[in-house]
């Protein structure tokens, strides 16, 4: 024979784990019915104070498929990979703008540039930056030779470019220019010029 | 129509008699029996009477059982056809019964790897170990995921065993057999049909220029198929053969004895029905890889064997001199890649439109135009399967081609762009040793023919009044690629990018493309 005292503790503990089911189901209805913000486009770091410099940036156009040399002024850190860093930024926050010649996708990012000796480069993108990239053989090759122009053109000494995203190997950058290689920057020098000219 | 029971009774050689049971109006009377089948039904010989019938004391329950013994043998009889695969490869050609199971065909893969090589296979508990030329395969019952030679190889659905009998499902055929026989397996999953290795005969169909009742199906491989006619349509089904589709299924012929005739694939067959308004016969010539359709008063038997193959296709660059054979004669001279294909779509140039679907019609206009120019051509991808892009420069380097063309699509920006490959940076680990070359940089010894193909096919399109353009690019396989390689990539006309997937646009693409090509023809024979 059960107590009573102890009948009636065991009914109370029940309905309270009942209560706090029905609570939590609620709240995890709620949970999932609030929008989560796919990417967080905040900044995340101070901005560079200093002086400014003239750099060049090299600006895709989708519409007629073609990179154009643009002078920008931006603030330069004095390290060279800080430079490094900053230059690409001011690029990709060209290409963010809403009047982009060359849209990016929201929240797209320069991680990180590592500058390794003898020559070699290596540029670290967000997820974002590639997933959401448009795909293309002539609208992925601007992406990348933009970036690796750029950042040759203001950073002396780069030989060779490897670009990775979220610090991964990535086979391609959206199903077309190849990621897996290192560059070579004077050939993407040549590649510039010839995107330079409309054929 | 003879009823089962009768036919069990003659098999076993027994007389067959009519059943009273079934029949009570046979005893006797003379009223007339009622229309319909007859119901016969076998005896012991011992049990029948001569010139006496007899009534069983209780028939019903006999009737019942008999009637239930005609229902159970009926059902196997009514069932669908046993759907079987039709397997072609340079081994052999063969064909193994598909199994259903769960709502889904699975196919033996011991049977089906057995004609091809060495295989073995081990059953331990769940899981099922496959060795094929010394490559291992491991599979565990109800597990979507394999793994061969160490790598994972996902499966489209679970792994069964039956009996120590390992069966996978047939749609993942495509992506688990390139791991076993390190070479491209493309399945046409609709028509049950398997394509091992390059083995696929191609076709062309044109009216005889001198004859516009004559029309000529020129083949890549001797074919011998059954002919079957009927009113108004001739029929030619390749049981045995490994052919495959044109670049467009229903073919159009400016003669009005034969105005169309269409390609069909199904039950492990392939079919050409030839619409015509006249009997016609087929002669074969050419070691049967030439099928002549004529009518028939016109076209005697006799002269069809003694008659000449269609002439050779015409050089549109007439001026340019027959291509110089090489020390080893090419099977193909042009590989054409159809690039993206399975999950890979490629861009969506279109809400309803992928790139790998234009790619793959692209590359059939292309291989039927190289084709009509005498260019022998391999479509890499010729269904929607997916090839690793390493698996896609190997295959292309094997068959000693030519010339290697990539195709992609574009939405953005107008015309035609070809490239070349953009090399990596390749530093001294990665120079060629011997006769090895750097799996990175493997193009760059080509890249001056790569350049002049470029340059040859760029001139033809612009002959088309098609906006065009030549770059470099870092687009693999073509740095991979040891032969003159090139990428096509083609963008709508105008800012419409429905018009990537009309048949026109590709067809005039694909006319310039091979126009090119043929310009430059003996230049890339000439290369060893």
């Amino acid at each position: 024979m059960i107590p009573r005292h102890f009948f009636i503790a065991l009914s109370i503990l029940l309905a309270t784990v009942l209560g706090m089911s029905i609570y939590v189901w609620h709240m995890r209805g709620r949970a999932a019915a609030t929008p989560v913000p796919s990417v967080n486009s905040g900044p995340v770091v101070a901005p560079v104070a200093g002086n400014t410099e003239r750099v060049t940036l090299f600006v895709a156009y989708d519409d007629i498929g073609i990179l154009r040399a643009q002078a920008a002024q931006i603030p330069m850190p004095s390290v060279r990979q800080q430079r490094a860093e900053e230059v690409l930024r001011a690029l990709i926050a060209l290409y963010l703008d809403k009047s982009s010649p060359h849209p990016l996708p929201p929240g797209s990012d320069i991680r990180s540039v590592y500058l390794v000796d003898p020559g070699l480069a290596v540029i670290d993108v967000n997820a974002a930056f590639a997933d959401g990239h448009r795909s293309g053989v002539l609208a992925e090759e601007l992406t990348v030779a933009s970036l690796i122009q750029t950042l040759s053109a203001n950073i002396p000494g780069i030989l060779k470019v490897k670009i990775l995203v979220e610090g991964k190997q990535r086979e391609t950058l959206a199903g077309h220019a190849d990621l897996s290689n290192f560059f070579d920057v004077s050939a993407v020098n040549q590649l510039a010029s010839q995107l330079q000219s409309i054929q | 129509m003879p009823s089962i029971s009768r036919r069990v009774g003659e098999a076993l050689g027994h007389p067959v008699v009519p059943s009273p049971a079934a029949h009570p109006c046979s005893c006797g009377d003379n009223r007339p029996r009622p229309s319909g089948p007859r119901v016969l039904v076998w005896r012991k010989p011992s049990a029948v009477r001569p010139g006496k019938a007899r009534h069983p004391r209780y028939p019903w329950p006999r009737l019942f059982f008999l009637l239930s013994i005609l229902l159970f043998l009926s059902v196997p009889l009514r069932a669908a056809p046993e759907k079987h695969l039709a397997v072609y490869s340079t081994v052999a050609n063969y064909s193994l019964p598909i199994v259903q199971r769960q709502g889904r065909d699975y196919i033996g893969l011991l049977e089906l790897l057995e004609p091809l090589g060495t295989v073995s296979a081990k059953a331990d508990g769940l899981h099922w170990r496959l060795r094929y030329n010394n490559i291992l395969g491991e599979f565990t019952v109800d597990k979507t995921r394999a793994r061969v030679q160490g790598r994972d190889a996902d499966l489209s659905a679970k792994f069964l065993m039956e009996n120590g009998r390992g069966l996978v499902p047939l749609a993942s055929l495509n992506s688990l057999l390139p791991r076993f026989l390190s070479g491209p397996a493309n399945l046409h999953e609709e028509s049950d049909r398997l394509f091992i290795g390059n083995v696929a005969t191609h076709f062309t169909a044109s009216v005889a220029p001198d004859d516009p009742s004559h029309l000529v199906f020129q083949f890549t491989a001797p074919v011998n198929p059954s002919v079957a006619t009927e009113p108004g349509k001739l029929h030619l089904t390749f049981n045995h053969e490994p052919l495959t589709a044109p670049a467009s299924p229903t073919l159009t012929f400016a003669s009005k004895t034969i105005p169309t005739a269409a390609y069909s694939e199904g039950n492990g067959a392939a079919e050409i029905t030839v619409t015509t308004n006249v009997p016609l016969m087929a002669g074969f010539s050419n070691d049967g890889r030439t099928i002549t359709l004529a009518p028939a008063k016109s076209l005697p038997a006799a002269t069809v064997a003694s008659k000449p193959a269609m002439p050779a296709p015409q050089n549109v660059q007439g001026a340019q001199s027959p291509p110089t054979p090489s020390s080893t004669p090419r099977r193909y001279f042009a590989i054409v890649d159809a690039s993206h294909g399975g999950a890979d779509r490629g861009e969506a140039l279109s809400p309803t439109l992928a790139e790998k679907d234009v790619t793959l019609a692209f590359a059939r206009h292309l291989r039927q135009e190289l084709e009509s120019r005498g260019i022998t051509t391999l479509v890499l991808r010729d269904s929607d399967a997916n090839l690793s892009l390493d698996d896609r420069a190997f295959f292309a380097n094997t068959t000693h081609a030519a010339v290697y063309i990539a195709l992609h699509a574009a939405s953005s920006g107008h015309g035609v762009r070809i490239y070349t490959a953009l090399l990596p940076y390749a530093d001294a680990t990665d120079d060629d040793r011997g006769p090895f070359r750097s799996w990175p940089t493997a193009q760059a010894s080509s890249i001056p023919m790569s350049l002049v193909a470029a340059s040859s096919v760029a001139e033809a399109l612009k002959r088309e009044e098609i906006t065009v353009r030549t770059l470099t690019a870092p687009l693999r396989p073509l740095n991979n690629i040891v032969t003159a390689a090139i990428a096509v990539e083609v963008a709508p006309p105008a800012s419409d990018v429905s018009a990537l997937a009309a048949p026109d646009y590709q067809q005039l693409i694909a006319g310039a493309v091979a126009n090119g090509i043929a310009a430059i023809r003996a230049q890339l024979a000439a290369v060893p």
